[in-house]
């Protein structure tokens, strides 16, 4: 499995994610400078968290023309598989590949814990590997990952079983404590908590590998269908 | 007809002998510019002029000590080829007329400390400090800076991307016009990888990269050397405005352009800014620095030479790059998209020369602006003391339990999580312990070793006697870091302390530098630099004296044993100790400040060789895994230390029996150094190694489910639910920002 992970000016959580998927995980991982125009030979993505372009003008408003996106957007259409985590899952809202938005926390606040959040779907290459009702326990870092959208794009996420996780305690005042969302393509998903960095039994919790894993195990698994 | 009039000379706060002293170094008049540069670099700030004689008396030597006091940050050793950068600074006055800008750029400037040497910064932490926040008269105000100040600390910090770790927040009267606010950032790198600042090599370019530079932050250092007083708040545009951003890009791309080996020196660009870096890089390899302003980047039109040299925009650096290979560097900043320009060239002359529109404006020997700023070796009498030498009567009886309560909702003792919850204290993945822990644990990726971390401070202890204070707090310090399993190695330090130019101030001062000189020689942790604020006066009223030690220690990568009660049924020890405390020594305690509203007498009685064998001992316990459990008593005494572990373990209570003379309040709350306590499933173990390293150990009684009992002789002290204790150390701090208070 090899895991690109996309370096934008501001990204913070971009060495996070490449030793949890490199080290912890023991698989392929590699830096997309985000000047970059293709991907190469991938079989994921993770736009991960940070303050891309310092969060200017509004998270992820200006990651959104970066020409990576352009290759990111096409990568998947493809069917390529793409992980925002954080600032990531911001970026996602604002290029389009992901209902809704992500805005300030209700209480005004940055917010720094570990939060429950329960595993609403397991249909997807990002949470296969736990069991739907799980609670993981996940670290959050965020000032604006307040999940937000119409009622209607709200009820057409549950209807077509898109919302992948939900906050236990909603740490943000996010809608229907949405904190992870899926595409229609199942192939891309967004999520505010952060699973790279509870990847090390060092660090006293390993629940992100349930995510993590899921994403790796993904080729393997269809190899195994093969 | 002199532009340099005795008004001039006085508003840039130099005396008519410093101003002398400027003419016979020069053997002419400054020009206006000339003048700007000198006050800057012989500001108090910059060149430590009242406590250089005094600072001299620290011990800067030691087998893991790789780059003592006089660089940009200290550098230590920790084996593995790895060296760590750490230092603290103080951002007090900054803070206090724009509290959020002003501790943002705290945290940018002691960033750029560490990673101008070469380090990644992977940890920061915040000591800071306020008046109180239910003060009828101050108290909207001071809610108002602590707000402002964690945030800007949190906007800072966060998006940089470097972890807060830890730090500590106290409330205290003194501090009322006079909030401190003292940064510490810790980075990592191996011995090769080290960078000074030092503009060597003649004819080699001299290149200006980072943020441009504006009008903003004119005399900030001046600022910052001066009592406040009705006009500061027309300061205001002296404080600078932070760019996370922009620093976070100014890092990778500096830490990628040392990486090409076409760097010689680099430096940032902090307290006055060019002029600084100019003239200390030249100093130090004792060359010249020409400069030509029109290369420089500019924010506005029409600056003139002596706004450019005396601005302290952020984000900017200064480095020196080996000629003819200047585009290897210059490529590096492009790919970040910073500018980075040649602005000028090390000559051999020993000169700063600034031009500017093809006139040189300023030529200043470096050295007269680096090196010969005036030391004062200040007269000094008896420490200023505002305590009575006598408390009240202790009182004999009284509901302990509701005063533990009353103690641990109290602003000092309080959990700080509505602050530490807006920092990212785990980001880059290496916070093994975080905030609200004895001390920090960050592992070092791709080695076995981890770095401790801890700030400890105490005004109080300070204002009954600044030596002792002193001395106390750097054992403290050593103390929580050994009860995380740390070895200490090294110190920084910020002196925090009000007008030297009065000799019962200045008396302080000499006290508390040359306890921290025995305490850190005794403890064997050399000091590798550090900050003086002094002037932390308004209208007159003086700070208590608040020496801040920032020490770190290493220990081997491991899931840390924390404070909290693992299991009910586990043997509680006290390595160490009750201790014994005399009324007179318990005048400085939280108990003195909380319950009784007073402070009076002498703090706590130091045994330092007794410290040090209890330190060798819970190191020696944790590194076996012999404990399950560690907490070290610190403010609020035993009955404080036992709810903390038991409220961290939110289910585990202690039934606890003690045998002791002392009076109640005495044994409860008395801050008497030298006691760790331990859980552990084997009590004799512990008890053993105790003996073995000839200290007393106590076994004081055992876990249990939810409840904390303390008898002493049997006779029942507290008895209290931990829920009933968590609650009000939980919520406390939100519940005094909350304080409805007339503005």
């Amino acid at each position: 499995m090899k895991v690109g992970i996309v370096v934008f000016p501001g990204s913070n959580c971009d060495h996070d994610a490449w030793y949890a998927i490199s080290e912890n995980l023991h698989h392929e991982a590699e830096f997309i400078w985000h000047n970059s125009l293709s991907l190469g030979d991938l079989d994921a993505v993770i736009l991960p968290g940070g303050f891309s372009y310092g969060d200017y003008l509004r998270c992820g408003a200006i990651a959104k023309f970066s020409p990576v996106m352009q290759a990111v957007r096409k990568f998947a259409a493809d069917g390529g598989l793409v992980l925002g985590i954080c600032n990531g899952f911001q970026v996602l809202t604002e290029a389009g590949l992901l209902p809704g938005a992500l805005v300030r926390n209700a209480q005004l606040k940055f917010v720094c814990k570990t939060v429950g959040l329960e595993v609403a779907t397991t249909d997807s290459p990002f949470t296969h590997a736990a069991h739907k009702g799980q609670v993981l326990r996940l670290p959050v870092a965020h000032g604006e990952g307040c999940y937000v959208a119409d009622e209607r794009t709200l009820d057409e996420l549950e209807a077509e079983d898109r919302v992948a996780l939900r906050y236990v305690e909603n740490c943000n005042g996010s809608m229907r404590s949405i904190a992870g969302v899926l595409n229609a393509g199942r192939n891309v998903m967004g999520m505010m908590p952060h699973p790279e960095r509870a990847a090390d039994p060092l660090m006293g919790n390993t629940d992100g590998l349930a995510i993590l894993r899921s994403l790796t195990a993904v080729r393997e698994l269809a190899n195994s269908r093969l | 007809m002199s532009e340099i009039t005795p008004d001039v000379i006085a508003a840039h706060q130099l005396t008519p002998s410093e101003y002398d002293r400027i003419l016979s170094l020069l053997g002419r008049e400054p020009t206006l510019t000339e003048l700007g540069i000198f006050a800057v670099m012989w500001s108090e700030h910059c060149s430590y002029k009242s406590s250089r004689v005094h600072l001299r008396k620290l011990p800067t030597q030691g087998k893991h000590i790789l780059q003592g006091p006089g660089e940009n940050a200290g550098i230590i050793d920790v084996g593995d080829g790895i060296a760590i950068a750490f230092k603290i600074e103080s951002h007090n006055h900054p803070s206090f007329i724009e509290p959020f800008q002003g501790a943002a750029t705290g945290v940018g400037g002691i960033l750029r400390d560490i990673f101008t040497m070469g380090a990644r910064p992977i940890a920061v932490m915040d000591s800071i400090r306020f008046g109180k926040l239910d003060d009828p008269a101050t108290g909207v105000r001071n809610q108002r800076i602590l707000e402002g100040v964690v945030a800007g600390i949190s906007h800072y910090g966060n998006c940089f991307g470097v972890p807060t770790v830890g730090g500590e927040c106290v409330f205290e009267e003194s501090y009322d016009g006079n909030p401190l606010v003292n940064v510490f950032a810790l980075g990592v790198f191996r011995h090769d990888e080290i960078f000074y600042g030092k503009a060597s090599g003649v004819g080699n370019p001299v290149i200006y990269v980072g943020a441009k530079t504006g009008r903003d932050g004119i005399h900030g250092a001046s600022m910052a050397s001066a009592e406040f007083t009705e006009e500061s708040k027309q300061k205001r545009p002296n404080v600078q405005v932070g760019d996370p951003f922009m620093e976070k890009l100014l890092l990778e791309a500096c830490l990628e352009a040392m990486k090409t080996g076409a760097i010689v020196g680099i430096q940032d660009m902090g307290a006055a800014g060019l002029t600084s870096s100019t003239c200390e890089m030249g100093s130090r390899a004792g060359t010249g620095v020409e400069i030509d302003l029109d290369h420089v980047p500019q924010r506005e039109q029409g600056m003139t030479a002596y706004e450019m040299m005396l601005s302290e925009s952020q984000e900017r650096m200064l480095l020196v790059a080996e000629r003819g290979r200047e585009e290897e560097v210059l490529r590096v900043f492009k790919k970040w998209d910073l500018d980075a320009v040649q602005i000028g060239v090390v000559r051999a002359d020993g000169m700063l020369r600034v031009k500017h529109h093809g006139e040189v404006v300023a030529e200043i020997p470096n050295r007269a602006l680096a090196d010969e700023a005036p030391r004062y070796n200040r007269p000094f009498t008896k420490p200023l003391r505002v305590a009575r030498e006598h408390g009240p009567a202790i009182p004999k009886s009284r509901n302990w339990t509701a005063d533990l309560k009353t103690l641990l909702a109290s602003g000092d003792l309080c959990s700080k999580k509505w602050i530490w919850r807006q920092y990212d204290y785990q980001v880059r993945t290496n916070t093994l312990a975080g905030p609200g822990t004895d001390a920090a644990i960050l592992r070092i990726k791709g080695t076995n070793t981890s770095v401790a971390m801890k700030l400890d401070g105490n005004g109080r202890y300070c204002a009954l006697d600044p030596r002792e204070g002193t001395k106390l707090l750097v054992a403290e310090c050593c103390r929580n870091l050994s009860t995380v399993g740390a070895v200490p190695l090294a110190t920084t330090n910020n002196l925090n302390f009000g007008n030297p130019e009065r000799p019962e101030i200045m008396a302080q001062i000499v006290e508390s530098i040359e306890g921290l000189a025995e305490a850190c020689r005794f403890f064997e942790v050399p000091v590798t630099g550090g900050n003086v604020s002094l002037y932390n006066e308004t209208l007159g009223n003086p700070i208590f004296p608040t020496p801040v030690v920032g020490i770190v220690g290493k220990l081997e990568t491991a899931v840390p044993v924390g404070m909290a009660f693992k299991r009910a049924g586990s043997a509680l020890v006290l390595l160490g100790g009750l201790g014994t405390c005399g009324a007179d020594e318990f005048g400085g305690t939280q108990y003195a400040k909380v319950i009784l509203d007073e402070l009076w007498g002498k703090p706590p009685a130091l045994d330092m060789d007794y410290e040090k064998r209890v330190q060798a001992t819970i190191r020696e316990l944790i590194r076996e895994g012999a404990v399950e459990s560690a907490h070290d008593f610190s403010d609020g005494g035993l009955a404080v230390a036992i709810a903390e572990c038991a409220i961290e373990s939110r289910k585990f209570g202690a039934d606890v029996n003690l045998n002791s003379e002392l009076d109640p309040a005495l044994l409860l709350f008395h801050e008497g150094p030298s006691r760790v306590l331990v859980s552990t499933a084997d009590a004799q173990r512990v008890l053993r190694a105790a003996t073995r390293n000839n200290i007393q150990a106590v076994e004081i009684g055992v876990t249990l489910e939810s409840r904390v009992i303390i008898r002493n002789r049997n006779q029942v002290l507290v008895d209290s639910r931990v829920d009933e204790l968590s609650e009000g150390w939980n919520t406390a701090l939100e519940h005094l920002l909350q304080t409805p208070l007339q503005v």
